[in-house]
C-alpha cells in the first residue's frame, strides 16, 4: 500500500468572470514512503492546488486523500502528519531563529530541553548551527530557506511538502539547494512532494516526476522515462530542449520505419506496431545529432555558445521548420552560414504515443 | 561642497515649518509651563510672583491658609486614566475582530466600509453627543424599546453615569482605533498564519502566538492614539457624564473659564501631559523592545 493514496481528486474553483475552473481534474496519484515526487507544470496547472489539498488549506469537491490508508479529508491542516515548506518561506519574524525551528514542538507542548536539543539537530541537518539567536530578517534569503525546511522537519512529518521553495534563489544556490535536498530527504528517509514549474529542477531531485497541465495529470514517470518516452506533444514540449517531427510514414524495413514530413525531409524510425501510411510524430532532441559527413543537410543559421557546447539552429535544405542541435564546441566548430550533415542514431527517437 | 549646499536648502525649506510649530506649539505649551508656577489674579490672569501652592493643592504641599490639599484632583485624575484605559480596551474588543472582517472583504466592499467608519467626521461631535443624549435618557430610544420588549421593568438610569462616558468616549474613539488596527491586520501575511497551522497550532495558539504579536504594532498604535485624547476629553462627560463621569479635561476647563484660576488650570494641564507623555514613552519602548518583527 502507498504512503499517500490520491484518487479522483476534483476542485474548482470560481474565475472572477463568472465562469468555473477545474484547477485539479480527476486526479490519481501514489506516493510511496521514502519517494521524492515532483508536481510539475506551468502556473495553473493545478500543483499548488494539489499540494495544498495534502496540507489541508484547500478542501476537495469530490474524492479522496488517504495517509497510511485513513482519509485525511476531515481533519485540519494542524491534525494531518504533513508539514510544509512554504514558497515566501512564511517565518515569524517576531521569533528567533531557534523558535522558528521548534514552534512545531512549542505548539504541542514538548518542554523547553526536549526542544533546544531537537532544535540544534534540526540546525545542524541544515547546515545553520549557531544561528539560533538571530532574527530571520538578519539571515540571507538561503538561510531563510533552510530554516523554513528546518522548522518543517522538526516534527518528523510523514511527508514534507515543498511549494516552490527555490524559485526565490539565484542559480547557483538553487542548484547547491537542489543536490542538499535530495540528500537530506535520503537521510531523513521521509517522502518529499516538490512542487515546481523549474523542468531542470525536477529532473535533478525526482524519483518520480508528475507532469501536469490543466489540472490533469499528462505523464508519471522516472526523470528518465520523462525526458527520452514522452507521452505526447506537450510533456515531450515541456520538458527540455525538443525537435518534434510530423512524419507519414512510407516503408518499413527491418524494424526500421522510412518516414518523411510535408517538406520531404526523410527520418528513419523505430517502427514499433506502425504500418505504412501511418502518421507519426517523432522526437528527436538536440543532444540525439551528431555532425557528420553524411547526414541531413542543412545550413547553421544560429549559434548560441553555451561554454563546452555549441547550440545550433539548423535549417534543413529540404525546407521545414530549424532543426535544434548541440555540438562540442572546438576550433573547428560550424560558423552560422556553414552547411552541416546531421546524423542520428535512428533508436533514439522516440515516437509519441498519442500524435 | 554639496553637503554644505544641501544643508542650505534643507535650512530653508524646514524654516517656516520650524517657525510655525515655535509660534503656535511651542510658545503656548511654554506660558502654560510658567503659568502653572505663578500666583492667579483675582479676576483670571496671572500675577507675577512664584507660587508653589497650584502644585501643593493636587499633591498634597498646600500651605492650608490660601490653598487646601484636596485628594479630589487626584481621585479625578485617576478617574480619567480608568476611563480612558476602559475606552481603548472596548475600542480594541470592537475593532480587532470587525477590522479582520472588513480584511476580507473584496476590494469593493473595504472601501464603502472605510468610508462608513470615516462618516461620523462628517458631522459635529456636539450633534452626535446630544443625540447619544436623547438615546439614553431615561424616556430615551434605548429605554422606551427595552420596555418594550420587556427586557426591563424599570428605565435604566445610564445617562449622567460613567458608563455613559465611556460608552460616549468608545463612540467617539471607535475610527481612531480601527485604521491602525486594520491596516496592521489588513498587512498580515496569510502564509503566516498557514505556516502556523501547518506545524500543528491550533487556531487559538495560532491567534496568541503568530497573529497577535504580528499585529502589535497596530494595537499600540491605536491604544496610543485612542488613550491620549481621551485622557484630556472633557466634551462627552460635559453633555453625557453629569457630576459623577467629572473628567480632569472638565476641571482644567471649569478653572480656565468658571473659576478663573488660570495657575491652577495650567497646573492641572502640565500634570495631563506628563501622564500621557509617560504612557507614549513606556509604549514606544515596549515597541522597540517587540521590534525587528517584520522580516
Amino acid at each position: 500500500m502507498a504512503l499517500l493514496e490520491i484518487r479522483k481528486a476534483r476542485r474548482e474553483f470560481i474565475t472572477p468572470e463568472g465562469g468555473r475552473l477545474a484547477a485539479l481534474d480527476g486526479v490519481d496519484l501514489d506516493v510511496a514512503a521514502n519517494e521524492f515526487v515532483t508536481l510539475l507544470g506551468p502556473s495553473g496547472c493545478g500543483k499548488t492546488t494539489l499540494l495544498r489539498s495534502i496540507s489541508g488549506f484547500e478542501t476537495l469537491d469530490a474524492g479522496t486523500i488517504r495517509l497510511d490508508g485513513a482519509d485525511l479529508s476531515a481533519l485540519p491542516p494542524f491534525r494531518r502528519p504533513v508539514n510544509t515548506v512554504f514558497q515566501s518561506y512564511a517565518l515569524f519574524g517576531h521569533m528567533t531563529v531557534a523558535r522558528n525551528v521548534g514552534y512545531a514542538l512549542e505548539v504541542r507542548g514538548e518542554d523547553r530541553q526536549a526542544r533546544s536539543r531537537a532544535v540544534g539537530e534540526a540546525l545542524e541537518k541544515v547546515g545553520l548551527t549557531g544561528m539560533g539567536a538571530r532574527k530571520p530578517s538578519q539571515l540571507s534569503g538561503g538561510q531563510r530557506q533552510r530554516v523554513a525546511l528546518a522548522r518543517a522537519i522538526i516534527g518528523q512529518p510523514r511527508i514534507l511538502l515543498l511549494d516552490e521553495p527555490l524559485s526565490a534563489l539565484d542559480r547557483n544556490l538553487r542548484q547547491q539547494m537542489q543536490i542538499e535536498l535530495k540528500t537530506l530527504q535520503h537521510t531523513l528517509g521521509i517522502a518529499f512532494v516538490f512542487v515546481t514549474h523549474d523542468q531542470e529542477e525536477a529532473l535533478t531531485m525526482s524519483d518520480r516526476i508528475v507532469v501536469m497541465r490543466a489540472g490533469q495529470i499528462e505523464q508519471i514517470g522516472t526523470p528518465r522515462t520523462i525526458y527520452r518516452q514522452p507521452k505526447n506533444r506537450f510533456v515531450a514540449e515541456f520538458i527540455g530542449e525538443t525537435n518534434l517531427f510530423s512524419l507519414t510514414i512510407d516503408q518499413i524495413d527491418a524494424g526500421l520505419a522510412h518516414a518523411r514530413t510535408a517538406e520531404g525531409l526523410q527520418l528513419r524510425l523505430p517502427a514499433g506496431g506502425a504500418k505504412v501510411g501511418d502518421k507519426a510524430l517523432a522526437v528527436l532532441r538536440p543532444s540525439d545529432f551528431t555532425l557528420s559527413d553524411q547526414g541531413i543537410a542543412a545550413t547553421v543559421t544560429k549559434a548560441v555558445y553555451l561554454g563546452s557546447d555549441l547550440y545550433l539552429f539548423a535549417q534543413p535544405a529540404v525546407g521545414g521548420p530549424e532543426i535544434r542541435v548541440t555540438a562540442r564546441d572546438s576550433a573547428q566548430a560550424p560558423q552560422v552560414g556553414a552547411v552541416v550533415h546531421l546524423a542520428y542514431d535512428p533508436a533514439a527517437a522516440h515516437v509519441l504515443e498519442a500524435a | 561642497m554639496a553637503m554644505r549646499r544641501q544643508t542650505a536648502v534643507l535650512t530653508a525649506l524646514l524654516s517656516p515649518v520650524t517657525l510655525f510649530l515655535g509660534v503656535f506649539f511651542l510658545l503656548p505649551l511654554l506660558i502654560i509651563a510658567v503659568f502653572s508656577f505663578l500666583t492667579p489674579g483675582l479676576y483670571g490672569g496671572v500675577e507675577w510672583a512664584f507660587y508653589p501652592w497650584n502644585y501643593g493643592r493636587i499633591f498634597g504641599w498646600a500651605d492650608g491658609i490660601m490653598e487646601i490639599y484636596e485628594p479630589i484632583y487626584l481621585q479625578i485624575m485617576a478617574r480619567s486614566l480608568g476611563f480612558a484605559a476602559m475606552t481603548v480596551v472596548l475600542c480594541l474588543l470592537l475593532c480587532y475582530p470587525v477590522a479582520f472582517w472588513v480584511s476580507r472583504l473584496p476590494a469593493r466592499w473595504r472601501l464603502l466600509f472605510l468610508f462608513l467608519i470615516t462618516l461620523p467626521f462628517f458631522s459635529s461631535l456636539i450633534v452626535r453627543l446630544y443625540a447619544w443624549l436623547l438615546i439614553l435618557k431615561p424616556s430615551g430610544l434605548l429605554n422606551t424599546v427595552l420596555l418594550g420588549i420587556g427586557v426591563i421593568s424599570e428605565p435604566l438610569e445610564i445617562l449622567y453615569t460613567p458608563a455613559a462616558v465611556v460608552l460616549g468616549m468608545v463612540y467617539v474613539m471607535v475610527p481612531f482605533m480601527f485604521l491602525p488596527l486594520f491596516s496592521s491586520i489588513d498587512n498580515l501575511d496569510r502564509a503566516l498564519v498557514e505556516a502556523s497551522m501547518d506545524l500543528g497550532a491550533t487556531r487559538f495558539q495560532t491567534f496568541i502566538k503568530v497573529i497577535l504579536p504580528q499585529t502589535l504594532p497596530g494595537i499600540l498604535g491605536g491604544a496610543v492614539i485612542v488613550f491620549i485624547p481621551s485622557v484630556g476629553n472633557f466634551i462627552v462627560p460635559d453633555v453625557l457624564g453629569g457630576a459623577k463621569g467629572l473628567m480632569i479635561g472638565n476641571l482644567v476647563e471649569q478653572q480656565f473659564l468658571s473659576a478663573r484660576n488660570w495657575p491652577f488650570g495650567s497646573a492641572l494641564s502640565m500634570i495631563v501631559m506628563a501622564v500621557v507623555l509617560t504612557v507614549l514613552l513606556t509604549s514606544i519602548t515596549f515597541a522597540k523592545r517587540k521590534g525587528g518583527q517584520n522580516a
